[in-house]
């Protein structure tokens, strides 16, 4: 080995026991730290923390924030709170520890009655992460006796105790469920989701509707409070306490009045209203039917109950208002004509001659109008009047599927046009592009035929055809369609107001004429008040005046040759009836869309619905009554398309 | 050969008595006698921690089995015989890392663990506490020493990558734990005084970005620590109640199995992470002494195997195993004691879980392994 090798081989041994000396007096350091810092724990703070291990038996208890409360326009309560007794336990002080939960259940189960479910639900909210010594909520339904026997027998149970408080109640229970939504018991996958610390004493979450939407604003925050206890867990006093901030009221465009009269009307049918006042974009009424009770799903719905109403072929579970999907037939004529003279492809004046059926080529399939014969010469008023199909047959093939669907999707169609419902669909607006995608076809000259009254692939749920109906009203201009009026009595425009997303909102629809837009209100008021409109029955004798359209969706198809017979379908084919419409004519204060599933025609079925919600909307409830009395007289069914 | 013995009787007699028995098993007793006191006073705390548990004592020790066990297989290999196949390892490593970001399962948030069908799971990162270590004192061994300015900055990437893939999972603990392994190798590779003052600046300088890098639950733990009592009924209420735990042991202690804390649920993690707290709480400063004191004497003993060692790669390895052993201990039971931020770093064969005990053990084995193999002075 050459002796400057060995040097450096010597040099570089004693260098590194060098570092050996370094490390060790790091480490001497760093452990005489460790030390110091337990001799300070241990000694000089000994006696501090013996006091504060002490007082752990003074525990920080969470409290839930109070839910917000929920209003109508009017101030009308929709959602409050009340008060409850929960039968909770606290592991940590049963009589045998942790382990002793099944004999505590089965002593309860003797003297209560305790759900499967449940049981079922403790013992998983039991299993995940919890604070030591918090409580974990059993049941939610103690009556007056349950609550008596526990109390009896308290000196047995120790670690079980009845705590008062508050739950979400909603005190027209059916009436307003499908537009407020409802809370429950926070599930796993949502518990996963929360924040565990402001939702540590909370037993609730929105699950649906405007609870879910808001339930930021609704919850609050955690507040806390130290207390002493016993060795046993009761609760001697309160040392600290730091109160939790409720949760915001919330107030909405919602009419209580109106909301329950269209749940009413809607009582025995499958239908949906949707109500919105067109100078604000606010949701004035949403009824589905059938529907159920919201209070059942606070405190817990027992699993029987729960199967019946999932199973049950009327889905009152399905949002209709929503999340129905329905052809919106002869109610997107108004928009079909706007497309078409808008668009220049047809002019003013055009007109045709409607033999009573229309057909793409000679000895081609027969398109047919709901009128058999046909109604003659036809213009674009008459068509809109009384709904002639051939007329729109006829623009829709000289159109072909862009100028119709670009026109539909600026009546918002095709998208989610309310903001703060988020189980709200975009159903489907059939582009060429949709068809390829979807069916796997290009577009066929027959699908225009069928876009242009409102059949084929188009469906529309009931919210956005009252969208469609308030563009209409207003002449294109729009206004974010919501439930929300304020929030602690700051009124909300938008929901970016309040920090979320805002829905992609169409730009207002500007016309080339603006005087097309009076040409469709006219037609669409003698859709209600012409000799010959299809509405005529529902808009007689109004101290006030009302545009609409009617719709009748077929949900079979008819073979050619066939006559149609409504009585001999089964009831489960027979039309579905729509109504668009506003009133009054000039300055609305509502717009509506109606649908009544398998009702048959649009003007006997849904039309003559709509016009008693005017009358309570413009003349009030004194009217409603009255309205009643008249309709009955004169009801009976009129065709249309 | 036989005529030199006839001749030098002392010699003879010295080859007649042979290498010791330890030698032989080429164990070192010391290290052995002082890693069984710390296992026995471990299951000690561990049974009053996980709540007179049997099945779990009985669960740590088939760890602690399994733990000798590899720890005495690994002892039987010579460095020098497997040295050149440390890069594969390595690049093994690596890929193992890279499979658990893309299939690898986990549980709270972080993905750790590795399913490989017919093998049990397991954590790819505990291996590479091993491989990283091994392979930057192989790397630094091939090059002069002290290193020059690019050996350090290639051993720094070597150290980077895979710290990085676990601070990915994440899996903060064992990052900083490879990641000051690494470190350390490069130190006792003689690393200029002027370039670690100039690492440390530079860190300093570079703790903001890295506070930008950090998860949001990392960053949450680091204000948590920063401020228990922000956050009374979320992350501070560990360090708050393992505070009170060390606190009201005092000198003495509660006694065994008397803890209130631990016992009646004040206390989380009582047999894994946080174990030292009921260590603390029931057997007083005097017990946590008796422990450090047991810590110190394993980190002593590795630092005296490193100094016989002869080979430069041996030298470097077993100092940095020993430095990586105590870092271990320093970070828990600061963490517990309310003097670091809460990262996941268990307490070295006391707490509760087997890889690390085993991936420990293996590191034990390398030491003795080398001390096993220093030049004998006849």
């Amino acid at each position: 080995m050459p002796w400057s090798q060995m040097n450096n081989q010597h040099q570089e041994v004693s260098q590194f026991k060098a570092r050996l000396w370094w490390a060790l007096f790091l480490i001497v350091l760093v452990f005489a730290g460790i030390v110091s810092r337990l001799v300070y724990l241990q000694v000089w703070q000994h006696q501090h923390y013996v006091t504060e291990s002490d007082d752990n038996r003074q525990q920080l208890q969470a409290i839930a924030p109070t839910r917000g409360l929920i209003y109508d326009t009017n101030g009308d309560l929709l959602a409050g709170n009340r008060a409850s007794h929960i039968l909770t336990l606290v592991p940590e002080q049963l009589a045998g520890g942790r382990g002793s939960i099944d004999g505590v259940l089965a002593e309860l189960a003797q003297v209560i009655t305790i759900d499967e479910g449940d049981i079922k639900r403790f013992k998983r909210r039991l299993n995940q992460p919890r604070r030591p010594h918090s409580p974990v909520a059993l049941s939610f339904q103690l009556n007056q006796t349950e609550i008596a026997q526990i109390i009896v027998n308290q000196h047995r149970l120790p670690g079980v105790r009845i705590v008062p408080d508050l739950v979400r109640y909603y005190p027209s229970d059916e009436g307003f469920v499908h537009a407020l939504g409802y809370v429950g018991r926070i599930n796993d996958r949502e518990l996963a989701k929360l924040d565990s610390t402001n939702y540590s004493a909370t037993e609730h979450v929105g699950k649906l509707g405007v609870e879910r939407y808001y339930e930021t604003e609704l919850h609050g925050t955690v507040g806390y409070q130290t207390v002493e206890t016993n060795a046993r867990g009761r609760v001697i006093q309160v040392l600290d306490r730091l109160e939790p901030v409720p949760g915001k009221d919330i107030t909405l465009f919602l009419d209580a009045q109106l909301q329950q009269t269209a749940a009413k009307l809607l009582e025995g049918k499958r239908g949906a209203i949707v109500a919105i006042d067109p100078r604000t974009g606010g949701v004035l009424a949403m009824a589905s039917a059938p529907s159920y009770g919201a209070n059942q799903f606070v405190t817990g719905i027992s699993n029987a109950n729960y199967q019946a109403l999932r199973k049950s072929d009327d889905l009152p579970l399905f949002n209709r208002a929503l999340r129905g999907r329905y052809p919106p037939a002869s109610t997107v004529k108004p928009v079909i004509a706007i497309a078409g003279i808008d668009s220049g492809i047809i002019s003013r004046k055009y007109s045709i001659w409607d033999p009573g059926y229309y057909q793409l080529t000679e000895d081609g399939r027969l398109y047919r109008d709901w009128k058999e014969g046909g109604h003659g010469r036809v213009n674009m008023h008459k068509s809109i009047v009384e709904s002639v199909d051939t007329f729109y047959y006829s623009i829709a093939h000289l159109m072909g599927n862009t100028p119709m669907t670009k026109y539909l999707a600026l009546f918002g169609l095709g998208q989610v046009t309310i903001a703060d419902q988020p189980e709200a669909i975009k159903a489907v607006l059939p582009t060429k592009k949709w068809k390829r995608a979807n069916r796997n076809a290009s577009w066929f000259r027959g699908d225009s035929l069928n876009l242009g009254i409102g059949q084929g692939f188009l469906s529309a749920t009931p919210t956005q055809l009252a969208t469609m109906a308030m563009l209409l009203a207003n002449k294109g201009q729009w206004h974010q369609i919501r439930m929300i009026k304020a929030i602690d009595g700051q009124a909300v425009e938008k929901v970016s107001d309040i920090g979320r997303n805002d829905p992609k909102q169409p730009v207002n629809i500007e016309l080339k004429r603006t005087s097309d837009w009076n040409k469709i209100h006219n037609a669409m008021v003698d859709v209600m008040h012409g000799k010959k409109g299809t509405g005529r029955r529902s808009g007689a004798d109004s101290s006030y005046k009302i545009a609409g359209k009617t719709g009748t969706a077929q949900v079979l198809g008819i073979k050619q040759d066939d006559t149609y017979d409504a009585e001999k379908i089964a009831e489960r084919f027979r039309d579905h009836g729509l109504y668009i419409g506003w009133a009054p004519a000039k300055d609305p204060v509502i717009v509506l869309a109606v649908i009544i599933e398998n009702g048959g025609g649009g003007s006997s079925a849904a039309a003559p619905l709509a016009r008693k919600l005017f009358d309570v909307r413009i003349l009030g409830a004194m009217a409603e009554e009255k309205a009643e009395e008249k309709a009955e007289e004169k009801d009976g069914a009129i065709n249309d398309g | 050969m036989a005529d030199f013995q006839r001749w030098a009787p002392e010699a003879r007699r010295h080859l007649k008595k042979g290498p010791g028995l330890w030698l032989k098993l080429k164990l070192d007793p010391w290290l052995l006698l002082v890693l069984l006191a710390i296992m026995s006073f471990g299951l000690l705390v561990l049974y009053s921690g996980s709540g007179s548990s049997e099945t779990a004592v009985n669960k740590q020790l088939v760890r602690y089995g399994l733990a000798l066990l590899v720890m005495v297989i690994i002892t039987q290999v010579n460095l020098r015989h497997v040295q050149r196949w440390i890069p594969l390892l390595y690049i093994a490593g690596l890929l193992l890392l890279v499979a658990v970001l893309l299939f690898g399962a986990g549980a709270k948030g972080a993905q750790r663990w590795l399913e490989i069908p017919g093998l049990p799971r397991f954590q790819p990162s505990e291996i590479m506490k091993l491989v990283v270590p091994l392979t930057v004192s192989w790397y630094l061994a091939g090059q002069p020493r002290p290193p020059k300015l690019i050996h350090v900055i290639v051993a720094m990437v070597l150290v980077a990558v895979p710290v990085l893939l676990i601070a990915k999972q994440p899996d903060l603990g064992t990052s900083l734990l490879i990641g000051s392994s690494g470190v350390f190798v490069v130190f006792f590779a003689g690393l200029l005084w002027r370039y670690i003052i100039l690492a440390m600046a530079l860190g300093a300088a570079g703790l903001p970005l890295m506070w930008m890098g950090l998860r949001e639950y990392q960053k949450q733990r680091v204000i948590t620590f920063l401020d228990p009592e922000s956050d009374p009924l979320g992350a501070g209420w560990n360090i708050i109640q393992s505070k009170i735990a060390i606190g009201s042991g005092g000198i003495n202690g509660k006694g065994w199995l008397q803890g209130t804390q631990s016992h009646l649920d004040f206390l989380p993690e009582t047999h894994t992470d946080f174990i030292v707290a009921v260590l603390a709480e029931e057997f007083g400063l005097i017990g946590v002494c008796v422990l450090l004191s047991l810590y110190f004497l394993v980190v002593l003993r590795g630092l005296i195997i490193a100094g016989y060692a002869t080979h430069p790669f041996d030298r470097m390895l077993a100092a940095s195993l020993t430095l990586t052993f105590f870092v271990y201990v320093v970070v828990n039971v600061g963490m517990v004691s309310g003097l670091l931020p809460v990262v996941g770093v268990p307490l070295p064969l006391v707490s509760y879980g087997g890889t690390a005990a085993v991936t420990l053990m293996a590191s034990i084995g390398l030491l003795m392994s080398i001390h096993a193999r220093r030049p004998q002075r006849i």
